[in-house]
């Protein structure tokens, strides 16, 4: 049993899968989505900090442990940044909709309208 | 042997990817989508200290929270308009980040695979990671630097370009075979300094306006070269959520290009075959009708359909709240106004919607091409603020014209049109718009920011 399929395939397996789900979970998005679902998308590919991570920690020289923690620093950014400025941009698409029953600034224009009339 | 629940954890992480990517694909669900998949990343991040024995803990910690800081206080500052290059940012440090990690991997099978331990397929897939990594490294700052304009923002060609790409292409594979053979730490910097300079190489011909087709193709690299990383290190998390990356990113691009109506060969080559050469880049001289914003006004206050089309200048002037004020003054007068969208207005498709957003122009306004473009021909006015490329009947008419073949906004059909510009500097793609000089055509030139108050002083007046 434990030998019935080759690691090698299983790789492949779940690579061919991962492109079929990767086209498919986004084949329907919007236009008006393309900015945020691209940087939502980078951010994600910032978990390479988990082989950055592992490289850093087997380092056996003080060259290898400088490299690694480049490393680490360049995959944060990657995605820790990724995913604020992703978020920061989705804020805006949410906010206006909540604002709408409330929309001060709409009062506002509208009382000094009525005012000065 | 990793233990089998930070496997399970890895897979969970994965599961979160997936639906974060479904979700960012439909409005009402983006932003609990983009949560997801940050809590996904922070899984892993945390688990995978025990994955295996880490060494260096603290310097480890140390050098994450430095990058959230970064990270984050770049995702804070920027400017809404300068989003663009900033995710081309963040993409070329996970590309420099996965190269890196490529090369000390090297380095540490260095040693078992001279002794033939080490299967060539690891070694092939290492190669292409430390290529691919750092390619899209150098690309993406190419890519920014066009963005921010530290550099010109038309094609940038010189003799024997081609060749020079193609060689440093080929030299880099030609070191990947011999690292596979003959596996050394050295092969492996060498093709990532060739990485380096394909990847500036392959932006550097590519036209401003193509350049977030770029991006998002430099993001697709950078997927499949973390799946690659992913391979190498025996971590399926990497190779799950790097393809998923690299294949979305793959049809994003695609979506893309098809929005501006290039292949993307053409996209990437077609200045090579001269012909982006088309624009001149300069200011014309040719006579056009200018007027004032008190004309304009009495244009729009006694319209009874007017539409708006918005491009990136809007933007960079910071005019989009006073915009938003005037057509809600237009409404109130009962015009009937909306906002016609172009998918790739501002520099990123979807852009413009992010800077409407923000000025909270309410979402029903905002029309997109399709939706919108029967509707120019019963268009009293048409008022065009900092667009340039998105109405240019060149795409229509001019063959050899860099943006030939994509749909634009039909603002020509419209009664009249009004354009306010800066200047007679000819828009992102660098080519002269023949709309400006026909008849129903009239100017407004100034800082849109300015001309645009004054102009909803004027309609406040009447």
């Amino acid at each position: 049993m434990d030998s019935a399929i080759s690691a090698e395939v299983v790789w492949l397996t779940i690579f061919i899968l991962s492109v079929f789900v990767g086209v498919e979970v986004i084949s329907k998005v919007s236009s008006t989505l393309h900015t945020p679902l691209m940087s939502g998308a980078n951010a994600i590919h910032g978990v390479i900090l988990v082989g950055a991570v592992l490289v850093t920690g087997s380092a056996e020289s003080a060259a290898a442990l400088v490299v690694g923690l480049i490393a680490v620093v360049l995959a944060t950014v990657n995605m820790v940044g990724g995913f604020v400025v992703t978020d920061r941009m989705l804020q805006m698409f949410g906010g206006r909709r909540r604002e709408q029953p409330a929309d001060s600034a709409g009062g506002r224009s509208g009382s000094t309208k009525a005012t000065r009339q | 042997m990793i233990p089998t629940w930070v496997q399970l954890a890895y897979l969970l992480a994965a599961v979160c990817f997936i639906v974060a990517l479904k979700g960012l694909s439909s409005p009402r669900t983006a932003r609990r989508g983009n949560l997801i998949g940050a809590v996904g990343a922070l899984l892993a991040t945390v688990v995978v200290f025990w994955e295996r024995d880490i060494d260096h803990v603290l310097p480890i910690l140390v050098a994450i929270a430095v990058g959230s800081v970064a990270g984050v206080a770049g995702a804070q500052r920027v400017q809404m308009t300068q989003m663009p290059q900033l995710v081309a940012l963040f993409n070329g440090v996970g590309g420099g980040a996965a190269a890196l990690v490529a090369l000390l991997e090297l380095a540490e099978l260095g040693e078992a695979a001279s002794l033939g331990e080490v299967a060539e397929f690891d070694l092939a897939a290492t190669a292409f990671t430390i290529l691919i990594g750092s390619l899209s490294f150098s690309g993406s700052l190419v890519t920014f630097a066009k963005l921010q304009e530290l550099m010109t923002t038309r094609p940038v060609l010189f003799p024997g370009l081609p060749v020079a790409f193609g060689g440093s292409l080929l030299a880099a594979i030609a070191l990947s075979v011999l690292l596979v053979v003959n596996p050394a730490l050295w092969p492996g910097v060498v093709v990532a300094v060739l990485g380096l300079v394909v990847g500036v190489l392959l932006v550097l011909p590519v036209g401003g306006a193509d350049v977030p087709i770029v991006i998002s193709l430099l993001n697709a690299f950078t997927g499949l070269s973390v799946a690659a990383g992913g391979y190498v290190l025996g971590n399926t998390l990497l190779l799950v959520a790097g393809t998923l990356v690299g294949a979305a990113g793959t049809f994003l691009t695609r979506l893309m290009a098809t929005a501006m109506g290039r292949s993307l060969a053409n996209t990437l080559f077609g200045a090579l075959k001269g012909g982006s050469t088309l624009g001149a880049g300069e200011a014309s001289d040719r006579p056009v009708k200018s007027t004032a914003p008190e004309d304009v006004a009495i244009l729009l206050g006694y319209a009874q359909r007017v539409l708006v089309v918005p491009g990136y200048g809007l933007a960079v002037a910071q005019a989009q709240h006073t915009l938003r004020e005037l057509v809600d003054v237009l409404t109130e007068r009962g015009v009937q106004v909306d906002y016609a969208i172009h998918p790739v207005a501002g520099r990123m498709p979807g852009h413009m919607n992010v800077l409407l957003a923000e000025a909270q122009v309410p979402y029903e306004q905002l029309k997109e091409m399709d939706e919108i473009n029967g509707e120019f021909k019963e268009a009293d006015v048409v008022l065009v603020v900092g667009a340039n490329d998105v109405v240019n009947p060149a795409a229509r008419t001019t063959p050899g014209a860099p943006i030939y073949g994509m749909p634009i906004l039909n603002a020509d059909e419209a009664r009249q049109v009004v354009f306010m510009k800066r200047s007679m500097r000819p828009g992102f793609a660098g080519i002269e718009n023949e709309l400006l000089f026909e008849p129903q055509t009239t100017l407004l030139f100034g800082d849109a920011k300015q001309t645009m108050s004054k102009l909803l002083n004027a309609v406040k007046a009447l």
